[in-house]
């Protein structure tokens, strides 16, 4: 008999057990577990510094929950009783397969809620899908503002505060530091997370401090690990200050390249990602070293019984303390497990609330967290707030430490509702009511 | 005057109807089954069969003996035309979207094809992956379109028919059936054709098909604008369905997709890219549903199962093999 008949069928059964066994999992309807889908980086440049610590967080938290260890007011196990199951997916492939996979996680996995997406990108492509495909979807590592600035949404949440603050305290906490400025530049990754850091930092030194002047912007591509000519013209700019939105495998290297040539004697560095690094730079961070961790996290975050819990769990899992990641993967958890119980006191006989019910609770939510109260009050009640906070580095002991840490409130770095972030900068950053 | 390269004639009958019984079949199997399918599968098999569009392009290059590095650079700017319209112009019509999409990718192609036209072998790869590189550094620099992170876009209608939220995926669903269907049936005349015939010869013997008094120039200028076409409108149809566009479209590592379903499938037939692309994405998809820590590693093994066990692409299967 001819062989390629046998070859087709071969191929056709295996094409037959693939789509067989998705229908089977769409079958399995009935479950008594709440399954809820993470996506983050186990892949590419963002896995290690983000994705892969954003993972170990969410499994030591859904662990925690699940066993009913977590402190109060998160005692109760799972979600309302009911066990978490996680499904965990690789956010690396850009935005065309993570809209497959999310719409893959929807209706062939059938989640019952989605936590994800680190890269803003993603972000921006996946939440009219969660949309479209009526999901409960929350956004936990994204910064950009435009998500909830340029559309509205139902089913999706951000439970962390979006990167404008992030340069907003920077030039605040700069200016207060060293109220004389005179010039400053900037070296930032030439891609959206980049060039909207240096933008943002820009026109709020702008609106503060009108005399200071820009000397130069440098725009090395992302994962060009090579800085050695913009080190040349940021030290020959004479800046008084760099600002910095570098991260992973970038910001290493060029702190390893410009500390040797004495960049940073005469030019105060700004970090605004620099948390995750103070540990993995050591001495390579130079003292008075000006560092963010986007929001109140890791080194920044508040003493609390629920950051001892986070630091706790998750040191035992991964042998270190967590960095900023780790604290918005664990936000994202504590909200919808709080949006999620409250719905449910109004429908307790089922297992879970219906969608309506917890994003009608979700909306305009304040919880507990390890790094201190959010309150969903933008974007219509689906974006969260938070204070944010600046400090200023120290080696001790061949440890890297944080000083002289200013915490700013939210209202101070984060523009009101109905306001977008370059408006708001450039009309004097007035708070909202 | 007649060219003189025409000896053979068409081939027998019977093989060309066999491709197109089989493309009509898949065509009417397709529009049926589409509304039963569950919402992923239908998903799934709409961005492959767009996938499959681009690379049919790919194969009628490989056919004619050149292999493009930057089929993403047509596969992009077809996106980019399709968001731009909703994006600054609020056109949401699928129709209107993909003619922007093929007519902005041909136009470009038409143009560097007068260059890439001299080139072969190697240099014509990487030239094709230099342009669409300068397309991802010129995107990447542009923060009016959004820089990294794209922008988003939403077909509302179907050639001035408004879609209710129940049929609009359907729709997008049948247009890329219907899309794919003429891209293959296209291709397959095309390829049976005197000047399609001629792509072989070109990839065997470029200088005798000059000596017969065919211009080599032309024939590899007409069908890359053909293979940028379809990579165009099979970028139109995925910004649609995914409903984002951004410059990774136009990353080496698209186009290298591209190129790895194109050895996946093989050359043999039209019919075979839409496979290729199917399995690729099946195999991708459960790879990240089961290993989402080396998803990378199955499809590499994957691949190098098929170079070793099918040098000739997944589409050698259904052909005979010639008695060695």
């Amino acid at each position: 008999m001819d062989k390629r008949y046998v070859r087709a069928a071969v191929i056709a059964l295996m094409l037959a057990g693939l789509t067989l066994h998705g229908g089977i999992a769409s079958a399995q309807q009935k479950r008594d577990t709440i399954r809820i889908g993470f996506v983050t980086f186990l892949s590419g440049p963002a896995a290690g510094p983000f994705g892969v610590p954003a993972r170990m967080a969410a499994e030591a938290v859904v662990e925690q929950l699940n066993a009913g260890k977590a402190p109060a007011p998160y005692d109760t196990k799972g979600f309302g009783g009911t066990p978490i199951e996680l499904v965990v997916i690789d956010e690396a492939g850009g935005t065309t397969k993570q809209v497959s996979e999310f719409r893959n996680l929807v209706s062939r996995q059938n989640v019952d809620y989605v936590i994800g997406y680190i890269s803003s990108g993603d972000c921006l492509a996946i939440a009219p899908v969660a949309e479209e495909m009526k999901k409960v979807t929350v956004l936990f590592d994204c910064g950009t503002p435009r998500v909830f600035e340029e559309a509205s949404y139902k089913y999706v949440f951000r439970t962390r505060p979006h990167a404008t603050m992030d340069a907003v305290a920077a030039a605040l906490y700069l200016l207060e530091q060293k109220s004389g400025v005179k010039s400053y530049g900037g070296i930032n990754q030439n891609y959206a997370w980049g060039q909207d850091s240096w933008h943002d930092f820009d026109l709020a030194m702008k609106t503060l401090k009108p005399d200071a002047r820009v000397t130069t912007s440098q725009m090395p591509k992302f994962g060009s690990g090579q800085y050695g000519a913009e080190i040349s013209a940021l030290i020959q700019s004479g800046s008084e200050v760099i600002h910095s939105s570098l991260w992973g495998g970038d910001l290493e290297a060029f702190m390893m390249q410009s500390v040797p040539r004495g960049l940073f004697r005469k030019s105060q560095l700004v970090l605004v990602a620099g948390e995750p690094y103070l540990h993995r730079l050591g001495a390579n961070m130079p003292d008075g070293t000006i560092v963010g961790a986007r929001g109140t996290h890791g080194v920044f975050a508040p003493d609390s019984n629920l950051n001892t819990w986070l630091k706790t769990i998750y040191k035992a899992k991964a042998g270190h303390d967590p960095n900023y990641p780790a604290y918005v993967a664990t936000l994202a958890f504590l909200g919808l497990k709080t949006a999620f119980e409250k719905a449910k006191l109004e429908q307790a006989s089922s297992l879970k609330p219906s969608d309506d019910a917890l994003i009608a609770t979700f909306e305009g939510l304040s919880f507990d967290s390890p790094s201190g109260r959010a309150t969903m009050s933008l974007g219509k009640g689906h974006q969260a707030v938070m204070g944010t906070a600046y400090g200023t580095t120290k080696l001790v002991n061949g440890k890297v430490t944080v000083t002289n840490v200013k915490h700013y409130p939210a209202e101070r770095v984060t523009p009101p509702n109905g306001i977008s972030s370059p408006d708001w900068i450039k009309g004097g950053m007035k708070p909202g009511k | 005057m007649n060219q003189t390269v025409s000896i053979q004639k068409r081939p027998p009958a019977q093989g060309t109807d066999r491709t197109t019984i089989v493309l009509l079949a898949a065509l009417v199997v397709l529009l049926v089954a589409g509304p039963l399918l569950p919402r992923w599968a239908m998903f799934m098999l709409n961005v492959s069969l767009s996938w499959g569009t681009v690379v049919l392009g790919m194969l009628l290059l490989m056919r004619t003996g050149l292999v493009s590095f930057g089929q993403g650079l047509y596969y992009c700017l077809g996106a980019y035309a399709a968001g731009a319209l909703h994006h600054f112009y609020g056109i949401a019509d699928i129709m209107v979207m993909l003619l922007a999409s093929l007519a902005l990718a041909a136009a470009v192609a038409a143009v560097l094809g007068l260059l890439l036209a001299k080139y072969r072998s190697i240099f014509f790869a990487m030239l094709s992956l230099a342009f669409s590189m300068i397309l991802f550094g010129l995107l990447v620099k542009t923060s009016a379109l959004g820089s990294t992170d794209g922008f988003g876009l939403s077909a509302k209608t179907l050639a001035g028919i408004t879609l209710g939220e129940r049929w609009e995926r359907y729709a997008l669903f049948a247009t890329t059936v219907v899309v794919a269907f003429c891209a293959a049936f296209g291709v397959h005349r095309y390829l049976s054709s005197h000047q399609g015939r001629l792509a072989g010869a070109i990839r065997d013997n470029e200088l005798r098909v000059e000596y017969m008094g065919a211009s080599v120039r032309r024939v590899i200028h007409v069908n890359y604008v053909i293979a940028a076409s379809l990579a165009g409108i099979g970028g139109g149809l995925v910004g649609i369905s995914i409903g984002h566009v951004d410059p990774e479209m136009a990353f080496w590592t698209t186009s290298g997709e591209f190129v790895f379903i194109a050895i996946l499938s093989g050359t043999g037939s039209v019919l075979a890219p839409f496979l290729g692309a199917t399995i690729f994405e099946s195999v991708r998809s459960f790879a990240y549903e089961y290993s989402p820590n080396t998803w990378q590693l199955i499809l590499g093994v994957t691949m190098l199962l098929v170079i070793m066990f099918l040098p000739g692409g997944l589409w050698s299967v259904f052909t005979r093999r010639k008695a060695a």
